[in-house]
């Protein structure tokens, strides 16, 4: 294949991936859209692969084979509620990918500037371009290397870290060296004097040991995240990922990586802040971790929290017409999503109008809830994000709050004083009944009380959700 | 017991204390019921009826009070029922007694025991016996139709072959238990119905049966829970304001209910001379309070007058009493209850439990003492809210103003980012070789077709799109497949590994992409 069949497969393969991403705006049009992005991908791999300058074609094929092998068995043997999982360890392979290829190119720049004029003519591919560039195009190929490492690095362990905590495991609590952020900022200043003495020659133990670094950033970093903010944590790394391939792309003067690169980029820097809109915080205070500050005491919460049986919330469904189930964290925790479902399935059976509300931040992933409940069969047109729905609270007979805590706490609207004051949260206090399927006593991640509980038509369902949900289905007519 | 029912005295009162159903329903508490004959007549039970529900029917009041131990009637008793009370008797009837003190006094001297059915204190469990709220329910009702009967138009509006009738405009002030009768019932006549009371908790309870709450901007506003649920007299300043209010409604409304009354007190002077005379000629006035002197200054009780400029005020102090039957039912039921309560064991003897929170508040003398008032009840009748804040409606001009300004701000910010932005690439651009700067706008470019892309993925999809992109950031594939070639083993062990890991990703990610998107189900 020439350079301009190689060129024109990677346009198409551009194209093709932005259609895939576009195409992912309704349920529907996204099962063609992950077709277009396979065909991209394809198109991609299979014109470099062929095309001119690639050698090793036995390495290549044993690699791809056995990617692709070890790709098929996890993407077909993981459950859904551990995709947060999934997603942190592939982004943390990107990561890793980057930091070699970073070398890589280092350690051919150095092999190349050894050679004389008539060994660099025999050069090819990736090599030969490198033999090309002039003294400038090297030094900003230098920058671009270590970007891609540091980059890469950062993205490497902390996505192994998110990875361990989202999988349960690490622990999931903040944890802070001593220095905490300190550290992360003199490890970055350090990171800036061995990019300026790398640009300079001084050899390539700056680029190791800023890689060393690097890596201790990512962890450190993700270590002082708890475990309720890996939404952002994750949709963080998932932009570092594309800023680390586009890096690459700039090295190796790739626009198809480039592109790639800044569409995954944009994504991720995208669901990060939708996220942190969603808790009403700032990104920079999600990532150095902990709240918005006390600015006074909180409100005093009156009432008592009174809990009720399987009997009465199957009364209370009988008599409704009108159900929105909120789920949480903890209904994926509980594993309680095919008892939601088959909940579900009855109450609509019963001519019931049945709907679920997604608050943007429910879970440990983006749109994390409303992969659990289609994998349930919960039909998609029932699940509504919160803006579509929150009007509708007060019309609506039960709702049933199944494992979720902050994103249901009236603090946020009613409380100036409360941490999370002004976060927006799903009204489900308005409804005429709620229940609250809850495991214990306890608070929500951030630790704050939540008045709904006190509430007088809010009744404490106890004990694990699946559990709890199962005694009420053969209840319900 | 022996339970008796007297004929009320009082002039235009046909209702009556005991009717066939509540008397049957009395039967199985092991009561005996006797009526005096008559008593029923007007609100059409017969004595036949009466004896057919078991009810001994007696010739007169003097028979019936001597052979009962429990005397229910209606209205506040006479001197002359007083009289005939003999110690250890209960009457239960409205009373009065902050009104009627000689009255208590005489019942007291008497010996007799009297349960007021006005002061049963306004809890949830003695809803079923609030005879107030069950007679004022039947007021508003009627006041409504009252006010239909006196009103020369149409409530709802018509678009008719003859020509076009707007709906009448109805004012109800005071948003109690008539209000709201009033309000559900010039709203479902199909009438423009506006309400105003001074208690801002009330707005929710207006709006729900159909009308709009007139809303007072005031600073103090009324708390009604402090005072059990009643509204309390208010201040001069807050009085002008409502009456200014009132004024500015006046000539747009064509019925006026009022029913603004504060327990204990006369009825406050709400609707003054000046607003009847801006009304139209032909509005209605109906005065719920008449009987405690009105909220109309024209107001003259139990009568209807017809004011210079045409507006017709009526003062009937006996609405209830116009609609007999069904205010005897559910007076008679208020008392069924209260005897139930009375009556804990079921077998017919009467045990007066004066630690019964109820029973304590409705009982006015008991055992020769005289027990009013009574202490604040336990429970409060309503929990307090809090005040609601009203967002103030913005004018077009305000929206206008307020849309430019931010219009003004956004281009602002833009314009300000797109010269810093170029300003930025200048400086890159001065100094970087053309190679680099082709791929720098390629990288520009990919960022914005990036944005303007996801921005419309839609939230359910998150997780597919972070799996998506995860298979897509795969294709760092091509930077290892671009080194594995090296001569030197290292890049080639490296690439290699990359290559692996890029594969994983690439397929894991599409996979599991595929996997999830197919379980996306419409119902």
């Amino acid at each position: 294949m020439t350079i301009g069949i190689v060129s024109a497969a990677y346009i198409a393969a551009a194209v093709l991936f932005i259609l895939s991403l576009g195409g992912l705006s309704g349920q529907e049009s996204a099962k063609r859209a992950v077709w277009s992005g396979i065909v991209g991908m394809a198109l991609a791999i299979i014109a470099t692969v062929f095309g001119p300058g690639i050698g090793n074609g036995v390495v290549v094929a044993c690699m791809i084979a056995g990617g692709s092998v070890l790709g098929y068995v996890v993407a077909s043997r993981v459950q859904m509620t551990e995709m947060p999982q999934l997603v942190a360890a592939l982004h943390s392979f990107v990561g890793l990918a980057a930091v070699f290829i970073g070398f890589n190119t280092d350690f051919e720049a150095a092999r190349i500037a050894a050679m004389d004029e008539a060994a660099r003519a025999t050069l090819t591919g990736f090599a030969n371009l490198l033999a090309h560039k002039g003294s400038v195009e090297l030094a900003i190929m230098q920058v671009e290397v270590f970007l891609g490492v540091f980059i890469g690095a950062i993205t490497f362990t902390g996505s192994v870290v998110a990875f361990g905590k989202l999988a349960g495991k690490i622990d999931g609590t903040v944890k802070k060296l001593p220095g905490g952020h300190f550290l992360n900022a003199g490890a970055a200043i350090l990171s800036l004097l061995l990019l300026l003495m790398y640009v300079n020659d001084k050899g390539v133990w700056t680029l190791f040991l800023m890689t060393v670094i690097a890596l201790f950033i990512g962890y450190n970093l993700i270590m002082g995240i708890g475990g309720a903010d890996m939404p952002v944590v994750v949709s963080m790394l998932n932009s570092y990922s594309g800023w680390a391939a586009a890096a690459i792309g700039f090295t190796l003067g790739n626009d198809l990586l480039i592109i790639t690169g800044a569409l995954v980029g944009s994504s991720g820097a995208i669901l990060s802040y939708i996220m942190c809109k969603a808790m009403n915080r700032s990104f920079v205070s999600v990532i150095l971790g902990g709240f918005g500050t006390v600015t006074g005491p909180a409100m005093d919460i009156v009432g008592e929290q009174v809990a009720i049986d399987s009997d009465g919330v199957a009364a209370a469904l009988d008599d409704a017409d009108s159900i929105i189930i909120v789920p949480g964290y903890g209904m994926a925790v509980a594993q309680a999503q095919q008892s939601v479902s088959e909940l579900t399935r009855k109450l609509r059976a019963a001519g019931k109008k049945v709907r679920f509300a997604i608050h943007p931040v429910a879970g440990r992933l983006p749109g994390h809830m409303n992969v659990l409940l289609a994998e349930a069969k919960v039909p998609y047109d029932i699940v509504l994000e919160m803006d579509e729905i929150n009007e509708d609270f007060a019309n609506t007979d039960v709702v049933i709050v199944i494992g979720s805590n902050d994103i249901v706490n009236p603090a946020a609207l009613e409380d100036p004083n409360s941490p999370i004051a002004g976060m927006p949260v799903l009204e489900v206090w308005k409804a005429k009944h709620v229940f609250v399927s809850k495991r214990g006593q306890g608070t929500g991640y951030s630790g704050i009380d939540n008045p709904l509980f006190y509430k007088d038509n809010t009744r404490m369902y106890y004990g694990d959700a699946k559990k709890s949900l199962d005694s009420l289905i053969p209840l319900m007519a | 017991m022996k339970i008796g029912a007297l004929r009320e005295i009082a002039r235009q009162e046909a209702r009556v204390a005991l009717t066939p159903d509540s008397a049957l329903q009395l039967h199985k508490l092991g009561h005996e019921c006797l009526i005096e004959s008559g008593a029923g007549h007007e609100a059409g039970f017969s004595d036949q009826a009466y004896e057919r529900a078991g009810v001994t029917v007696l010739g007169s009041a003097g028979a019936v009070c001597s052979l009962s131990n429990v005397i229910v009637k209606v209205r506040p008793p006479e001197p002359v029922d007083i009289e005939r009370l003999t110690a250890g008797q209960t009457l239960i009837s409205f009373f009065y007694p902050a009104q009627n003190t000689p009255l208590l006094e005489q019942a007291q001297q008497a010996g007799a025991t009297v349960i007021a059915m006005d002061m049963v204190p306004r809890i949830s469990r003695a809803q079923k016996m609030d005879a107030l709220s069950s007679m004022a329910n039947i007021a508003g009702y009627r006041a409504v139709v009252e006010a239909a009967n006196q009103f020369g138009r149409f409530f709802t509006g018509q678009v008719t072959a003859a020509g076009k009738v707007p709906p009448a405009r109805v004012l109800v002030i005071g948003a109690g238990v008539a209000g709201l009768a009033a309000i559900g019932t010039a709203t479902s006549l199909g009438a423009i119905t506006y309400a105003f009371d001074v208690r801002p908790e009330t707005a929710e309870q207006i709006e729900s049966m159909g009308a709009e709450f007139v809303f007072l901007a005031f600073g103090e506003n009324q708390d009604g829970a402090a005072s059990g649920g009643y509204a309390a007299p208010s201040s001069p300043q807050f009085r002008e304001a409502q009456l200014a209010k009132f004024r500015e409604l006046a000539p747009s409304m064509d019925i006026v209910i009022s029913t603004a009354l504060i327990p204990g007190r006369d009825a406050p002077k709400l609707w003054l001379a000046d607003m009847v005379a801006a009304m139209k000629p032909g509005s209605v006035i109906v005065d719920l309070a008449a009987e405690r002197g009105g909220n109309c200054e024209l107001t003259k009780a139990d009568q209807r007058i017809v004011s210079d400029n045409g507006v017709i005020v009526i003062g009937y102090t006996d609405f209830p009493s116009r609609m007999a039957a069904q205010a005897s039912m559910l007076y008679a039921n208020n008392i069924r209850h209260m005897i139930a309560d009375l009556t804990p064991g079921k077998d017919g003897h009467i045990v007066h439990n004066m630690n019964d929170d109820v029973i304590r508040g409705a009982t006015i003398t008991h055992a020769g003492k005289v027990t009013f008032p009574p202490p604040p009840p336990k429970v409060r009748a309503i929990a307090a809210q809090k005040p609601k804040e009203r967002v103030k409606e913005l004018s077009p001009d305000e929206k206008r103003v307020r849309e430019a300004a931010t219009f003004r701000t956004q281009t602002r910010n833009q314009g300000l980012l797109l010269a810093g932005g170029t300003a930025l690439l200048l400086v890159v651009g001065a100094f970087a070789p053309a190679s680099f700067m082709s791929h720098f706008v390629v990288f520009t470019l990919a960022c914005f077709i990036g944005f303007q892309v996801i921005w419309s993925v839609s939230h359910a999809l998150h997780t597919p799109l972070m799996a998506v992109t995860n298979a897509v950031s795969g294709i760092v594939i091509l930077g290892a497949l671009a080194q594995i070639g090296s001569g030197s083993w290292v890049v080639v062990a490296l690439s290699a590994l990359s290559v692996l890991m890029a594969t994983i990703n690439i397929v894991g990610g599409f996979l599991v992409t595929r996997r999830m998107l197919a379980m996306f189900q419409k119902s």
